[in-house]
């Protein structure tokens, strides 16, 4: 890689961070098309030019599955697109996706040395750039695949986690099915991430990129109700089973007036407008019936996500969230899209009741806040200040304050440990307590990330091909690839 | 292939059976469970109450009434045509119980849901009275099947032109009067019949049971859509039901969230009728954000 121009660090310090071209706020605002419309390859060629290549790595520190940052980046700058994404798909299946959807600001990019003084190099969109790149031409090739083994593994749920393990193990020869309680297969990428974030033909080619390698996809399959765990093993001939069901049962908030007509969860909002497009309503059939005014409640992705759907869909909108604006868990740059796209955010404010008429909701009692000491997780703690409620009108409540883990399948496990809260319990290999089955992502840690839902999916794949084959477990003496 | 249609026959006015190749879901099926469908690619998940299933023919069956823009869609359905999507069995099974005499009371599609219920508090030894309920005479439907296995059937129409005049309601009082006990009742059908026979059998301290018919999104807990209070306490129909303590279910909440896309629904199928009819087409600025 000696061909990159010699630029001085400073020379390279001096080059402005790329700005991706967006959709106009005021235009997009009443549309479901992708908000970033990605870089153009100059752009993309400049921006990598920024990277200092340190010598410590700070990006790949802070990416949970190692992506090796500085050799990709570099890449880029040469004008190899396809290269650097097949290099990133060493450790990352789904740079399409991670790059668009990744909490950059706090992971790779938070690392980078230029983050503090020059915001840091856009790896992100570069990640997303070079993905594209070799989508769009065509140039994705199927990888050459290891001898049949025999052996049948099962994947229950098909977000990032199943995906990827999915991906893993049918290159290594094993047959692969992926069992998916929905119609259509992606998890929270097709059911709770709208079109304007992450386009769902993207998920589709990587859905379709698997298949060709050969990965079964059984679509409605509720495991737990269509299939037994026990049948899999006994009757289907499966000989290891992974569970990526994710966390995939709404929390309310347990005040009065959630049972209202209109109030919705985030998970019941964004399905039928995702999954079920009823923001194509009538020429889809699921309704989502528009609204004058909406508050959404929670601060993460999954709130600005409700909340600019609902702006789309005609509404004005308010986000209410108890603590402040520096605590809002979403990544910044939804913030900062959500703030474009006119969404008023109520902050320090917590919903006490919802107040409905005829059985409809007609608005909102809240509770304003103040921030007290750090609790357990370090964040400062939001504490109600008596006597400040005040009322916000609106016809929709969507409420977004976090997912639990759905017992649907746990629940009949009889081999498989869950802690306190429902969560699957894992070693360090993603494997259960049932030594044929392993788990990760949002079912393991509770509701996370798309790379860390994929990074568990890789360990998990690592151990169970190890099984499947006889050899020592990652991390055994003996192991291979031991670090 | 699971959902090709091997039947969709209209059995009285406006209500069909639909008999659906499903060899998975026929095999795991209990009695109280449903199923969720969509009929074509633009449509929505539409919940179904087993009517029957056949594990060996790997089939299963279930009644509906033309109500709306999606059993519209699948009314026009023929044989050998597949749903777009066909998921289950779905709920949890009825609790299937020796209590001594069961009451069972069916109207509407509950005339098809029934089936398996009575069968199956038949088998575990109970003597089983089946209630079907219709407006008038000629609506009952599925009486031979549910008489294979019922000890007693008895009709009731509210004009009276069959059996006792009124509703499974009146029917009960009427029974009840006679001085008939029952030790625990379970109805299915509309939600005005379940409530009002509920309060009917509550004087009597009859245990009783209800299968919802809540609007559903998913049918695995995930959304929420179906919630409904018992007792005081959200439940969601799709993994906690469908069956609930007909007692105890919160009526008033249950009618205002089933009537919560009323007018969508309304508009839904009007939309779809005028397309057929070309008077309107997908709007163009539809059209272009259609991904
Ligand atoms: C609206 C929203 C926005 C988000 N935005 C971001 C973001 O910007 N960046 C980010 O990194 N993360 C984001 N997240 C979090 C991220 O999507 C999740 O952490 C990640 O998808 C978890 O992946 P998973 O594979 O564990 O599960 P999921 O993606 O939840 O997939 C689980 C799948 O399993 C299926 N399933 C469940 N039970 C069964 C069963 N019994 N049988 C068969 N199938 C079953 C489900 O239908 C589902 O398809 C967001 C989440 C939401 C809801
Ligand atoms: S996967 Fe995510 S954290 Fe890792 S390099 Fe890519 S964008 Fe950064």
């Amino acid at each position: 890689m000696s061909k990159r121009p010699q630029l001085t660090p400073r020379e390279r310090m001096a080059i402005p961070r790329a700005k991706m071209p967006e959709q106009d706020p005021a235009a997009r605002a009443t549309n479901f098309r992708e908000v970033p419309l990605g870089l153009t390859p100059e752009q993309a060629m400049r921006e990598a030019e920024r990277c200092l290549n340190c010598r410590k790595r700070p990006c790949v520190a802070g990416c949970p599955v190692g992506v090796q940052i500085p050799e990709f980046i570099a890449l880029v700058a040469e004008g190899r697109f396809v290269e650097a994404a097949r290099l990133i798909k060493e450790t990352n299946v789904l740079p399409a996706i991670t790059g668009r959807v990744c909490p950059q600001e706090v992971q790779c990019e938070g690392n980078c040395t230029l983050f503090k003084k020059y915001g840091g190099v856009s790896i992100g969109a570069l990640e997303r750039f070079v993905a594209d790149y070799e989508r769009e031409h065509g140039l994705v090739e199927i990888p050459p695949k290891a001898e049949p083994t025999g052996k049948k593994v099962a994947i229950i749920g098909s977000g990032p986690s199943g995906l990827t393990v999915a991906g893993d193990l049918i290159k290594l020869g094993h047959e692969v099915v992926v069992f998916e309680a929905l119609h259509e297969p992606g998890g929270v990428l097709v059911y709770g991430i709208p079109e304007f974030r992450l386009p769902k033909d993207i998920v589709r080619a990587e859905v379709d990129y698997l298949v060709r390698q050969g990965v079964k996809f059984e679509m409605n399959a509720v495991v737990g109700m269509t299939y037994t765990m026990d049948e899999l093993f006994d009757e289907l001939g499966f000989d290891a089973v992974y569970i990526g069901v994710g966390a995939g049962l709404p929390r309310f908030m347990g005040i009065p007036g959630e049972d209202l007509n209109g109030v919705y969860s985030a998970n019941e909002y964004l399905t039928r407008s995702n999954l079920l497009k009823a923001y194509l309503f009538p020429d889809y059939d699921c309704p989502l019936p528009p609204a004058k005014k909406v508050c959404v409640v929670g601060g993460g992705n999954v709130a600005m996500d409700a909340a600019r759907t609902a702006r789309r869909l005609g509404a004005d909108v308010t986000i209410v969230y108890r603590r402040a604006r520096e605590q809002l868990p979403a990544r910044a740059e939804e913030v900062h899209h959500a703030e474009e796209e006119g969404i008023h955010f109520q902050l320090l404010s917590n919903p006490v009741r919802i107040i409905g008429e005829a059985g409809r909701v007609v608005g909102m009692e809240c509770i304003r806040m103040r921030l007290g000491e750090p609790d357990e997780s370090g964040r400062r703690r939001p504490i109600p200040i008596e006597g400040s409620n005040f009322n916000i009108d609106c016809d929709q409540v969507v409420i977004a304050i976090g997912s639990a883990a759905n017992p649907l399948l746990t629940k009949t496990l009889k081999t498989v440990k869950l802690n306190k809260w429902g969560y699957i319990e894992v070693d360090k290999n993603n494997r259960t307590s049932d030594p044929r089955i392993w788990a990760g992502g949002d079912i393991v840690t509770g509701a996370a990330t798309v790379i860390s839902a994929m990074g568990a999916g890789r360990i998990a794949a690592r151990s169970i091909h190890a099984y499947l084959m006889g050899l020592p477990q990652p991390g055994e003496e003996g192991a291979e690839g031991e670090q | 292939m699971a959902g090709r249609i091997i039947e969709n026959e209209e059995v009285v006015p406006n209500v069909r059976r639909l008999v659906l190749e499903a060899p998975q879901i026929a095999r795991r099926a209990r009695p109280g469970q449903f199923i969720i469908v969509i009929p074509d690619e633009v449509g929505e998940r539409v919940p179904f109450s087993l009517a029957d299933w056949d594990a060996d023919a790997g089939t299963i069956t279930a009644f509906y009434l033309e109500a709306g823009v999606s059993t519209l869609k699948l009314s026009r359905m023929q044989p050998g045509e597949s749903v777009h999507a066909l998921v289950g069995p779905l709920g949890r099974p009825t609790v299937i119980k020796k209590y001594g005499t069961v009451l069972v009371g069916g109207g509407c599609y509950g005339l098809g849901a029934m089936y398996p219920l009575v069968r199956a508090f038949k088998e575990a030894g109970n003597r089983v009275v089946a209630l079907m309920e219709g407006r008038t005479s000629y609506v009952i439907y599925n009486e031979e099947k549910v008489r294979e296995v019922a000890d007693e059937v008895i009709i009731c129409t509210a004009d009276g032109s069959r059996g006792i005049r009124g509703h499974v309601k009146e029917a009960f009082e009427a029974l009840s009067e006679e001085g008939r006990k029952f030790d625990y009742a379970h109805f299915v059908g509309c939600t005005y019949m379940m409530m009002i026979s509920s309060k009917a059998t509550e004087p009597y301290g009859i245990p009783t049971v209800v299968s919802l018919n809540a609007l559903m999104v998913d049918g695995t807990g995930m959304c929420g859509c179906c919630r409904v209070l018992v007792g005081g306490e959200t439940r969601f129909a799709c993994v906690d039901g469908p069956d609930f303590d007909g007692h105890k279910v919160d009526w008033d909440q249950v009618f205002s969230r089933l009537a919560a896309y009323v007018p969508q629904e309304n508009l839904a199928y009007q939309y779809l009728k005028c397309r057929e009819a070309g008077s309107v087409r997908a709007s163009p600025v539809r059209e272009e954000v259609r991904p």
